[in-house]
This record gives C-alpha cells, structure tokens and sequence, in this order.
C-alpha cells in the first residue's frame, strides 16, 4: 500500500467547482432518463395558458389574441418558478433520504458540491422551460413586441427570479424529511404564490384582500416586469422591484440551504 | 503510517435524550476484517457513521488510518469508503455511468475514470449489466455494484453497513467471497452485522456491542469458548424422563441445562464432542427423544452467556441511527 490511496494528487484547484459541474452532469442525466418532474413543470403553466387564453381571453381582453399578449408574460414567470421549485428541492431530499448524499460526503469532496451541482442543472432545466414556452405562446399567437433583445431580457429575468425562489425550495427540501411533504407545500404555496398575482388580470381589478396580496407578492412583480419588457412598454419600477425581491429571496434563503445541509449530521 | 487501520477510544454519541454511544474502544491493526456485532439500535451504524466521518462524535477521539476524523475529515474522506445499510446508488443511472460519475468526483481523468469502472464491473461480476439503468438491477446487483462504488477511489479502509442485509444466501456468500478478496488486497473492513454466523465467516476479530457499549471483544473463536459455542436442544419423547436427560446434559455440559417446555431441554455446549457423548448417554439410559440438536448460537444466546441478560434483538427504543 501506498502513502497516497488516491491516483491524483487532491491539491488541484477549484476542486468544488469541477465536483460541482461533475454532479450537476449527473443530475441533468437523471432528468434525462426520467423526465417527469420536467415534464410536470412545463405542462402546468402549459396548461394554465390554454385555458385562461380560450375560457377568459373574450371577456377580459375581447378576443384570444389580445389576451395572449397580457397572459403569456406572467406564464413564463410561472414556467421558471415550477422549473425551479420542482427539481433540485425535490431532488436534493430524495438524495438525503435513500443515503446518496452520505455516499458523496464520505468522498473527499466539497460539502456543498451535491447541492451546487443540483442547482447548477436546474439553470439548464429553466432554459429548456422558458423555450418551450415560448415556443408554445408563438404557436398561440403571442408576439414579443418588444423584440428579440427585450425577449431574451424578460427570459432572463424569469429565470433569475425562479432561481432565486428556488432556495425557498431547496430550504424546506432540506429540513423537511420527506418528498411527499415538500411537494405537498410546493402545491399549496402554488396556489396563492403564482395565482394571486397580475397573472390573469391587473391587480387594479382584484378585490381588495386579493389586491393587496398580488401587490405585495413578488411574483406580480416579475410578471409585470417580463409584461413591459416583452411588450417594449415602460417598465416602471417593476424590473427593479423584481431584481430587489432576487437578491432579497438569494441573500436570506441561499446561506440557509446551504448552513442546513452542510450540518446535516 | 499508523499500523492501525482504525481505533476508537471512548466515544461517546447521544441523539437528544437518547444516548447512542457511551464509550465505545476499538481498535483494528491494518489488514484485517473486523466485524461490530450487536442488535437492532445497539450503536454499530453510529460507530460506522463517525468513523466514516459522516457524524461528530460528542466525546471521545477516532481515527482512520492515522487520521482524526474530526480534525482531520478530508484526509480521512480520501482514504476509506462507506457503504450504507440502503445501496446509495443512482436509479437513473447505468452502472457504469454510476462508477464513471465516483471516479470523477476522485479526480481521475475520464479516460482513468472510465478504465477503472470497467476493471471494478468485471471483477464484481456486472459487465453484461453495465449498460443497463441500476432501476433494473437486482437487490444482489445493487449492493454489488454499491460495493464497487465503494471501490473505485482505491480506499484503504472499508466501511460497510449490514451489507448482508437483504441478501438472499447464495448472494450472500458472494458478498463474502467479495470482502475476503478485499482483506487479500490488504485493505481494512470494518462491517456491522447482527448475525454471529457473518462475523465468523468473515473477520479476524469481533467486538461486541449492546447499549453504546462493548461487552466482549476477541476473535470468533475466543468468543464462542466465552459463550458455549454450540447449544444443544433435546426433546424426549416423555416428560418423565426430562429428569435423567437433564443429569447427563448438566454432567456433559458442566452447566444446569434450561427447561425451555415440558418435553425439552436446551444447554450450551463447548463443541460437537459433547453432542456425541450426550448422545451416547442418553442411549446408554434409554431416553427416547423425538428431537436431538446442535445449533450454534443465535444472539440472543450470546447476549445471555456475555450479559447474563436476554439481548433485545427485536424493537429496540435505542435505534435513533436510522433517522440520522
């Protein structure tokens, strides 16, 4: 035996973020081979699309490809955020549970490298929503009036935001020690979170506990946001509200995820 | 180099108000394959888990190789391998893919990383499979190719948690072929069971724990001279003549032999000799028995002759270790 038990020296630098991207392969090949939860996460806003566009889209907007130009922004908000809520926070607890995650901390690896691997792959998984998405709104008449700058600054605003809600997700999937659970509060935050928002309507139309909800929760905000810039209307405060509420969400939940699972002992 | 592959001194461990560990010493030279018997919530996967650098322990020291598993987790991560009680590989993934992924995460270039999967699903007997989703694998595959897993980064000393569990016996003596060419390789094992049949099959040396704590150590066949070895069970055909069927067992034995019902008698016995002569005996007064046994000993049979008390072998209050 020799003194060194490894066939490469450990001292090679950015040792986190080779594992990191080495994990984050991993857990894109997972969702390759098992694409449900993708799937789920795309065809809800999917969903939700079609049937508010043909059911409301001639009483609120007069006709269905009016309403699509209102409807289509707040979406793709919602696709970003399901991308991110249903993967890694999921993803992240089944690992914890069936043992997984010992196995990579019995390696000589970062501790937090499973977790960034996952998330890392979540930011491949958004772009495959956000896509499709689009793909289906321009199937359904929607036109970014905007142009094709202002559309890539709307995907990348969603994203950024359904990432940085992520780490809400990625918090609980950590503490909470079932998967059940965790989509179970996944399901019922849905609700108030992506619905009581300027999704369908403008807030100004909302009754007044709901309107005062839709005002405060930041998804209204990033919808309005992704709205204005995809329209090529006056953002307003809405891209900065957006943006603050990102680093508000990345700043307190990201070091919780993260002290969380690195003292999962 | 340190000339023990591991060593525990006075570890202590406690979950809230449950203590899981309460000074618990060992010590293993290079080498050898060491089995940590004991029941359901008796502290073995808690002692596995801070060795393996998975848990802190509250007092007392450990060290792997050499190295402080507190103090010095990276050095020791390097140098061993764990393999939990649940085979903690990817479902989604082919085997191969599985050990590719372990290899990188070692460092080794793909090309090393891909050779060494390949060497590592030949000798566990998995080429054909190494194509296919683990999904597909059987509960025999997967706790091989969990074992080859454990493997790739070469480790010095191997942890493994019940790794009989769930074997069907044929798998079973596959797994221990496995961890016999692991001690030919020179490496340390440490393996936690609750059969005394494992630990004799496979280590040099055994420790025993109950309640966080060691009650005997030694090897095997120290062990069972400390407990009786095998144990004797007669039923004779007629209650009446349990009286002289207990005289030649107590004489053989050198023990009082237990009534365990009306028509049989149970008592530990140093070796296959004593059967022979009992047997003898027990023709020379003509009691008639229906059934005439030599068994070795269950735990619970050696829980009794080490403690005195009956081991709790089954639903244990003590097992906070699976929620961890």
């Amino acid at each position: 035996m020799t003194a060194t038990s490894l066939e490469q020296p450990r001292t090679r630098p950015f040792a986190w973020c080779r594992h990191s991207l080495v994990l984050a392969r991993r857990s894109l090949a997972k969702t390759a081979r098992n694409p449900g939860p993708i799937i789920n996460g795309i065809i809800t806003p999917a969903l939700f699309l079609v049937l508010f566009l043909y059911l409301f889209g001639g009483s609120v907007a007069g006709s269905t490809a009016e309403y699509v130009q209102y409807l289509f922004p707040g979406i793709l908000v919602m696709g970003a955020g399901l991308a991110g809520m249903v993967s890694t926070g999921t993803a992240i607890n089944l690992d914890l549970k069936n043992g997984v995650t010992d196995r990579f901390r019995s390696l000589p690896i970062s501790r937090v490298a499973p977790l960034l691997g996952s998330v890392l792959a979540d930011l491949v998984r958004y772009l495959i929503a956000v896509a499709v998405l689009f793909a289906l709104g321009a199937l359904l008449g929607f036109r970014a009036a905007g142009g094709f700058g202002a559309a890539l600054a709307a995907a990348g605003l969603a994203i950024a935001f359904g990432f940085c809600l992520s780490w809400v997700t990625v918090f609980v999937g950590v503490l909470v020690r079932s998967a059940e659970v965790v989509l179970a509060i996944g399901f019922i935050s849905f609700l108030p979170l992506q619905l009581g928002t300027s999704l369908a309507a403008p807030v100004e139309t909302l009754p007044g506990w709901l309107r005062t909800w839709a005002e405060i929760n930041p998804v209204s905000h990033a919808m309005d946001a992704c709205r204005a810039l995809l329209d090529g209307t006056p953002v307003g405060d809405s891209v900065t509200t957006t943006l603050i509420w990102c680093a508000i969400l990345f700043v307190v939940f990201c070091p919780l995820a993260v002290r969380a699972y690195s003292r999962q002992q | 180099m340190s000339e023990h592959g591991f060593e525990t001194e006075g570890l202590a461990k406690s979950f809230g108000k449950v203590t899981a560990l309460d000074g618990v010493s060992v010590a293993v030279p290079r080498g050898q394959v060491h089995g940590l018997l004991g029941p359901n919530g008796a502290g073995k996967t808690t002692v596995i888990r801070i060795l393996a650098t998975l848990l802190r322990p509250d007092s007392g020291r450990a060290s792997v190789a050499g190295f402080d598993v507190v103090r010095q987790p990276g050095r020791v991560r390097g140098r061993i391998a764990w393999s939990g009680q649940h085979t903690s590989v990817d479902e989604e993934l082919t085997g191969l893919a599985n050990l590719v992924m372990i290899g990188r995460l070692l460092d080794l270039p793909r090309p090393r990383a891909r050779l060494r999967a390949g060497e590592l699903l030949a000798r566990f007997g998995l080429e054909e499979a190494a194509g296919r989703p683990v999904a597909g694998y059987s509960g025999g595959m997967r706790r091989r190719l969990d074992l080859a897993a454990s493997m790739v980064g070469h480790p010095e000393v191997v942890f493994l948690d019940e790794p009989s569990v769930g074997l069907d016996p044929g798998k079973r003596d596959e797994l221990w072929q496995l961890i016999r060419g692991l001690r030919a390789d020179g490496v340390t094992v440490l393996l936690t069971t609750q059969y005394l049949e494992e630990a004799d099959a496979l280590a040099d040396a055994v420790t025993v724990i109950d309640h966080g704590r060691v009650i005997a150590s030694g090897t095997p066949a120290e062990l069972k001279r400390q407990v009786g070895g095998h144990t004797i069970v007669v039923r004779v055909d007629d209650p009446a003549d349990t009286g002289t069927a207990a005289a030649v067992l107590a004489d053989v034995a050198d023990r009082t032999p237990e009534r365990s019902s009306r028509h049989e008698l149970v008592v530990p016995v140093a070796g296959a000799e004593d059967f022979f002569e009992i047997t003898a005996r027990l023709r020379e007064h003509r009691v008639a028995v229906s059934e005439l046994s030599l068994r070795l000993p269950s735990l619970d049979e050696v829980f009794l002759a080490l403690t005195g008390a009956p081991g709790t072998t089954a639903n244990d209050p003590h097992e906070p270790t699976k929620a961890a």
